[in-house]
């Protein structure tokens, strides 16, 4: 631990010399404050498993656009013109995502580690960046500890979190008349967090939750949970499943015929990749929270399109999320003249910023939670639809500073 | 109202418990006649709902037809593997014959992802099929009553196969006692590849009745294979009849231990395959030779 302390010492201090040479030198000198003379960004997910196609390789295409965006825009002025992206598959396990971070940052010089969807692999990458005093910007994950008690100095949470998920669609479908809730679940981690969220923020919105329902997971029979939920005639069935599950239980819901019957179907975490794979006349009239939607305004559509060349499919928030988080990076370093760590965190924190991403956004200092706008979203009904991926009805902004838990709850001290 | 959800659990564990007896129906088939466990039958499953949505995705194949054609070409599919891989597992250790139809299972899961991705893919089901009937004040999904009594009378098929007909009868005595029916010169060796063949295109009729219920994804068959075998443990190892009624009876266990205690569901199925292992070894319709 001493000798790690004296290095980074020395290289601060490095760091701080050359600093002031670039002052000098000018133009002429640039590079120079930057490590290994080159900028790493590293995107670590699941680039094989079940979060593939909500994030994975498509988000690494994401980060290359916001590279190259970057570089059109500062062209000679850049802080470097050498900026690489690398990306390694952690198959959402702890403890391969603490190797691969490790590796990432120490061999393969990485700077900053984006994305990191599951919780528990996201929890031990913020451990590695804490340990190594290195950046790590998590866009994946849903987990509030990142921002709670296991908060750290070099972690940032950019997307959502299970209390914005929860406070989103468990608060304002109550408001909208959803008073009485049977909460399906499954019988983990995750799954537990969304309830207890739940719970609290339909209650707190004057709802009653009658009661909830373990599932044991993978599953795919929901059935029975759905008559044994439906028989305490509630107006509202919240589903925490997600991916293959969550597609199980819908068209699951959807036989059982629930809304013909007056129940409405709220979704805990969904993203549009979900809709996409099950499509949209099984979803439709189903209410969830969304951190940003590509056809919600000009500025995203105009941005979606690039992503749609690039990839040939339309952007999820994560990978929105992503090229946020790396142009937001990048410009830090600018601004920093330097990729040391501490310095461009003391250039993240506190800053508001608005980008395609982000609305209205704030950097915390306090715990590095990213606040911004959310949305409840409605999943169109199948006539609506005028385009491939037109899936979503915006139907209330939620402002920033009410879509995410306030910072004196946060528990998080740096 | 607690009579209304009994009806309601038993119509949901019924249907369930088609899947299983279809598949398992197919596993048993194969496992008499060639004396294989095939690993690789929830992947055969997976196959037959993911060839169901590509056919309708493509050439806009309905349900009613894919219920025909996904089985023919799963029939193919299976005539190829025993020909290229599995006859060669004749005689040699056990293990081999788990490395190899393991092994099938993680190509074919692997090889579905690369060309359709994770997140699954869509089915629409036939307009027939939607709705509920109303049963004594009971909506009873139609698609639920129609795939437990389809998969009836698929199992009644193969059963007055195997009982009314001479190749039945071949096939029966081959899985009963395939020493016996060789040494009474009956060519068994002749309905190996065949028999293989059609059990995995059983698999492949329950991938398609699985398809407009279920999420269809690469790893569909990674949960089902699990059940699948304590199924065919339940029922009793090559036995056609087990596996039926095994089937059946664990799709009942799962809907009602999900009803009563959900987070016991799962578990619920594996103690009764422990206390039928315990009680008869050789499984519920068994033979205590097979068990051997």
């Amino acid at each position: 631990m001493k000798r790690k302390a004296a290095v980074s010492a020395a290289v601060l201090s490095a760091g701080a010399l050359l600093l002031s040479a670039c002052g000098q030198g000018g133009p002429g000198s640039d590079g120079g404050a930057i490590s290994d003379d080159k900028l790493v960004l590293a995107v670590l997910n699941d680039q094989s498993g079940v979060y593939k196609d909500l994030s994975g390789p498509n988000s690494v295409k994401a980060v290359e656009m916001a590279i190259a965006d970057f570089e059109e825009k500062h062209g000679d002025d850049a802080v470097t013109s050498e900026i690489e992206v690398v990306s390694a598959d952690h198959q959402n396990e702890p403890d391969v995502a603490n190797t691969k971070a490790q590796e990432l940052y120490d061999r393969e010089l990485a700077d900053v580690i984006l994305d990191v969807p599951t919780s528990s692999a996201a929890l031990a990458v913020a451990n590695q960046a804490k340990t190594k005093q290195k950046l790590f910007i998590n866009v994946g994950a849903a987990t509030t500890e990142l921002t709670g008690e296991q908060c750290n100095k070099y972690t940032f949470h950019w997307a959502y979190d299970t209390y914005m998920l929860a406070n989103g669609t468990g608060a304002a479908v109550t408001k909208e008349g959803g008073k009485n809730w049977q909460i399906i679940y499954p019988d983990y981690a995750f799954g537990q967090d969304m309830e207890n969220s739940f719970t609290a923020a339909v209650e707190a919105a004057g709802g009653t939750v009658g009661g909830t329902i373990p599932t044991p997971f993978p599953n795919d029979n929901f059935a029975t949970f759905l008559t044994k939920a439906a028989a305490k005639n509630p107006d509202v069935i919240g589903t925490m499943q997600a991916g293959g599950d969550l597609v199980n239980l819908v068209k699951q819901f959807n036989e059982a015929g629930l809304a013909d019957k007056g129940i409405e179907l709220a979704v805990g975490l969904m993203f549009i990749t979900d809709i996409h794979s099950l499509g949209v006349e099984q979803f439709a009239g189903t209410s969830f929270t969304d951190a940003w939607y590509w056809n919600m305004d000009e500025e995203s559509r105009a941005w979606a399109d690039r992503f749609l060349e690039e990839t040939g499919t339309r952007p999820s928030f994560a990978h929105a999320a992503n090229y946020s988080a790396a142009t937001q990076y990048l410009e830090a370093v600018q601004r920093a003249g330097t990729d040391d760590a501490d310095a461009v965190v003391g250039e993240l924190e506190g800053l508001e910023v608005d980008d395609v991403f982000l609305r209205n956004g704030e950097i915390r200092a306090e715990d590095h939670r990213v606040i911004h706008d959310a949305y409840l979203a409605r999943v169109k009904s199948p006539e609506d639809v005028t385009e491939d991926w037109d899936y979503e009805e915006i139907v209330t902004t939620i402002p920033a500073e009410e879509a995410f838990r306030p910072v004196e709850e946060s528990g998080c001290s740096m | 109202m607690a009579m209304n959800e009994l009806l309601q659990y038993t119509i949901q564990g019924l249907a369930a418990g088609s899947f299983y007896a279809l598949a398992a129906l197919g596993l048993a088939v194969i496992f008499g006649v060639l004396g294989v466990v095939n690993f690789a039958h929830g992947a055969c499953y997976m196959l037959g709902a993911v060839v169901a949505a590509v056919l309708q995705d493509t050439l806009g194949l309905g349900f009613w037809p894919a219920l025909l054609v996904v089985p023919v070409l799963l029939f193919l599919f299976g005539v190829v593997i025993e020909r290229l891989l599995v006859r060669w597992l004749v005689g040699l250790d056990p293990l081999y014959n788990f490395l190899l139809t393991f092994g099938l299972t993680l190509l074919l899961v692997d090889l579905v992802k690369r060309q359709y991705g994770v997140s699954g893919l869509p089915y629409e089901r036939p307009e027939v099929l939607t709705g509920q009937i109303e049963v004594g004040g009971v909506g009873l999904p139609i698609y639920q009553l129609f795939v437990f009594g389809f998969s009836l009378l698929i199992c009644a098929l193969v059963w007055l196969l195997m009982t009314r007909t001479r190749v039945g009868m071949i096939v029966r005595a081959a899985t009963e006692r395939s020493d016996l029916a060789r040494a009474l010169g009956i060519n068994v060796g002749r309905w190996v590849t065949p028999v293989f063949g059609f059990g995995i295109a059983l698999a492949g009729i329950a991938g398609v009745l699985a398809a407009p219920f279920r999420a269809i994804t690469a790893d569909m068959g990674s949960n089902f294979i699990i059940i699948l075998f304590a199924v065919v443990v339940i029922g009793g190892l090559g036995s056609i009849v087990g596996a039926v009624v095994a089937g059946f009876l664990v799709g009942l266990v799962e809907a009602f231990g999900q009803a009563y205690a959900p987070t016991y569901a799962q578990i619920m199925i594996f103690v009764l395959m422990a206390v039928v292992v315990l009680v008869r070894p050789a499984g519920l319709f068994g033979r205590e030779e097979a068990a051997r």
